[in-house]
């Protein structure tokens, strides 16, 4: 018989207590706390990086240059599989004991957000780095003479611009994050990827679970363009290239 | 040494890890033609003078661009067998999970492509082709012979980055159990009871190759750098 | 001019790879409607080949031994309705491929065309008989727990408040939820991609037990490292049968398959193939199961059927 088309599968019970529209929503919820946790986590750790990065101090800028050439150079899947497994077998006895003890729902959710946050701060650090370089360097030589030390020139002149300049790419990287969240099923994450295989494999209907969580992702990405460059408006440097 | 245990390796793991890098390495090979040129295709639709073409264009890779990989691979894996099957008549003899791998990563990295070959194309100073029109070289020609080889060789430090992106991509195929050397590697781990050591093996050969092959690039743009100079 | 008429011809060509993508997108939904009425086995004549299904590690059914070879009981059971095939079909040269699939993706691989038929593990299910169709049934098992022989599990009401694993797609999975949720165990059910993953999660100790068929428990306990470490325990949950799985309602090739399985079992060839695989070496390791036909089984073998339990 030819595909029947049934939209209402959405609305039929999945289990005791959830539909499988619940299922999706409860996916994508996942998927948004994950990619917001991790983004936290990556801006934080990049910007400390790309500092650290552009710092004249040669043995730090070479930690930051390790950091980011391990954390690029892996894929994310190996990383999220080496958190998962590899890094619970190389500590101590009574740290597996208290990990596999919490919810393994948790475990999962934190070891994918860590090691997601980890990943993508080697690509934030390098944002940070390009954003830092590009700043001329009489604005540098400009702040340090009159009498800020480096941090300050940093706080106060340096990081300001070069948040406001590296936007474009920040928000890319936002909405990679949140693309790359969905390997985080292969560790057992139940996000809206894994979402997507349980409707296709309990409803059967295989297009309309693919189409709807296509369109969730299709959601998560508008969503985040349309606030970022609110962001971007809200934060323009007068003066500089910018869509009116 | 820190409590993990080497000694279980053997030619048999050997050879099926490289029999998976092969499949990693082929993957990537045909999404990078594919993808370079249907990439080229859509950047020069986008920058046509027709509304529609040009649209169509920016939705293609605009689509590609805001949806995980990972839901690519497997809708192609599940849903489009039939439609593969009825356009290339050999794919019943062909292993179906490659040949939807393979589609699906060529279809998007070209979205990638297209963007890098936009800017590339754009980077071409107007005057190039005016100065080819003028020589009375027809659209095609200028196209083929003027632009398009002075994009290539602009955007040559990008287009080799995605490379080295698209390669660590292919290791996703572990969504749809096509035997690359990520899932080999992790196959053979779980087999055995042995995923920590596995694991450490596919990151490291992931670093190596991958760290080399970006200092081969950087060192690449730096001697196209002098050359400008 | 010349522009216009190039990006005119481009414009075409691209319309009609449009068309002709859309026109076999919709054209395959009804497509598949045909293929389905003439069978799998006209499909098998005009390819000169069949594409089999097997599972990545599902020991002693069907599992891989690296290289791209399937062994098992189910495997070898498929082979000889391939056998057949080439003397119902007079094709002496039959060829066959074979695809893994897991326990998540079998039932679309089937439907899609993908893989024409598989045995392996399936459980035939009344629910699953709306999607696919099974021959008759080559195996019973009863769902029970594997855990460790210290771990204070003896059944399935020890679990209360503890991590259990198990594998995404099974009757398992639904099984143990279900049970989690009618009577409030607290469980926290781990689903992974395979069985040698959900067994890896007890082995490592993120989970206390791995809930499965009892005979799948059997085999994943023979292929690890420390047989002597686990234990199969717990009053089934539910019996089941498996069934080899192959596109719905194909009336013809279902013929050949279940007259294939019952010559086996009638002729006792069966009992040849069981003993390699339950109670003989098998391959990785050269463990043996040691698990000997149950009363189920034998009333099997003297009876076959296609009933869903």
């Amino acid at each position: 018989m030819a595909y029947q088309w049934n939209w209402y599968i959405f609305l039929q019970p999945a289990s005791a207590k959830d539909s499988y529209l619940d299922w999706l929503l409860s996916g994508m919820l996942t998927t948004l706390q994950m990619g917001c946790l991790a983004w936290v986590i990556a801006f934080c750790l990049g910007s400390l990086l790309g500092v650290m990065r552009t710092i004249p101090n040669r043995a730090v800028s070479f930690l930051a240059e390790l950091y980011v050439e391990i954390f690029r150079n892996i894929p994310l899947i190996v990383q999220l599989f080496m958190w998962y497994y590899l890094v619970p077998k190389l500590m101590p006895q009574e740290f597996r004991t208290w990990l596999f003890a919490l919810p393994p729902a948790s475990t999962s959710f934190y070891t994918a957000t860590i090691g997601l946050g980890l990943f993508t701060a080697a690509r934030v650090c390098e944002q940070v780095r390009a954003g830092v370089d590009v700043i001329s360097s009489g604005l540098k030589n400009a702040s340090l003479s009159l009498g800020l030390s480096i941090c300050q020139s940093y706080q106060y002149v340096l990081l300001p611009i070069t948040y406001r300049t590296i936007l474009p790419p920040m928000t890319s990287e936002m909405l990679s994050i949140f693309k790359n969240s969905s390997i985080a099923s292969t560790i057992g994450v139940i996000d809206l990827f894994t979402r997507a295989r349980q409707l296709n494999e309990y409803t059967a209907h295989g297009y309309e679970s693919f189409i709807a969580v296509i369109l969730c992702y299709l959601i998560i990405n508008t969503g985040v363009m349309l606030l970022m460059s609110q962001v971007e408006r809200a934060l323009r440097l007068p003066g500089t290239e910018g869509r009116v | 040494m820190l409590g993990l245990e080497f000694e279980f390796l053997n030619g048999g793991i050997f050879s099926a890890l490289v029999h998976g890098m092969w499949i990693s390495l082929e993957v990537a090979g045909v999404a990078l033609a594919v993808g370079l040129i249907w990439g080229t295709v859509l950047a020069l639709l986008r920058l046509s003078t027709y509304k529609t073409l040009s649209f169509l264009s920016a939705l293609y890779v605009n689509f590609f661009r805001s949806i995980p990989l990972a839901m690519v691979l497997l809708c192609f894996y599940l849903i489009v067998p039939q439609l593969l099957n009825s356009l290339f008549s050999n794919a019943q003899k062909m292993d179906t999970r490659l040949m939807s791998a393979l589609v699906g990563f060529a279809l998007f990295e070209s979205a990638y492509y297209s963007e890098i070959m936009r800017a590339g194309i754009k980077s071409v100073p107007a005057g190039q082709v005016y100065a080819g029109r003028a020589l009375g070289l027809s659209s095609l020609q200028v196209l083929q012979n003027i632009v398009l080889p002075q994009a290539f060789r602009n955007m040559l430090p990008l287009l080799l980055t995605q490379l080295i992106v698209l390669f660590q991509d292919t290791s996703l195929v572990y969504v749809i159990s096509l035997a690359d050397f990520f899932t080999s590697a992790e196959g053979i781990g779980e087999r055995d009871g042995r995923i920590e050591e596995m694991m450490c093996i596919a990151g490291l050969v992931y670093l190596i190759i991958c760290f080399a092959a970006s200092k081969l690039v950087d060192n690449l743009a730096a001697k196209s750098r002098e050359k400008a100079i | 001019m010349k522009s216009k008429n190039l990006m005119k011809s481009i414009f075409k060509t691209i319309a009609c790879c449009t068309a002709t993508c859309t026109l076999a997108f919709l054209g395959l939904i009804e497509t598949a409607s045909a293929q389905e009425l003439t069978g799998t086995l006209k499909k098998i004549k005009a390819n000169g080949s069949i594409t089999l299904g097997a599972r990545e590690s599902t020991p002693p059914f069907s599992y891989g031994l690296g290289d791209g070879k399937y062994v098992g009981y189910s495997v070898d059971l498929m082979l000889k309705v391939v056998d057949r095939l080439k003397v119902e079909l007079k094709m002496p040269d039959l060829k066959y491929t074979i695809v893994p699939f897991t326990a998540q993706n079998r039932i679309p691989l089937i439907q899609n065309g993908t893989i024409d038929f598989e045995c392996s593990s399936t459980t035939n299910t009344i629910e699953r008989q709306q999607q696919v169709s099974f021959s008759n049934s080559f195996f019973v098992i009863g769902t029970r727990l594997l855990t460790a022989k210290d771990s204070g599990i003896k059944d399935f009401s020890d679990l209360k408040g503890k991590n259990v694993s198990t594998t995404t797609g099974t009757t398992s999975e639904r099984l143990i939820n279900k049970f989690n949720e009618e009577k409030s165990m607290g469980m926290n059910i781990i689903a992974t991609r395979e069985n040698t993953q959900s067994f890896l999660a007890v082995d490592s100790g993120r989970a206390v037990a791995f809930m499965m068929d009892d005979a799948i428990l059997y085999g994943e306990r023979a292929s690890s490292k420390n047989p002597e470490k686990w234990d199969i325990v717990g009053t089934p949950l539910s019996r089941e049968a498996y069934g080899c799985m192959m596109t719905k309602d194909d009336v013809a090739f279902k013929k050949i398959v279940d007259s294939t399985l019952v010559g086996i079992m009638k002729s006792g060839e069966i009992n040849a193939i069981y003993k390699k695989w339950f109670e003989s070496p098998i391959p990785p390791r050269g463990t043996s199961l040691s698990f000997p036909q149950s009363a189920d089984m034998k009333a099997l073998y003297a009876n076959p059927n296609d009933h869903a339990l």
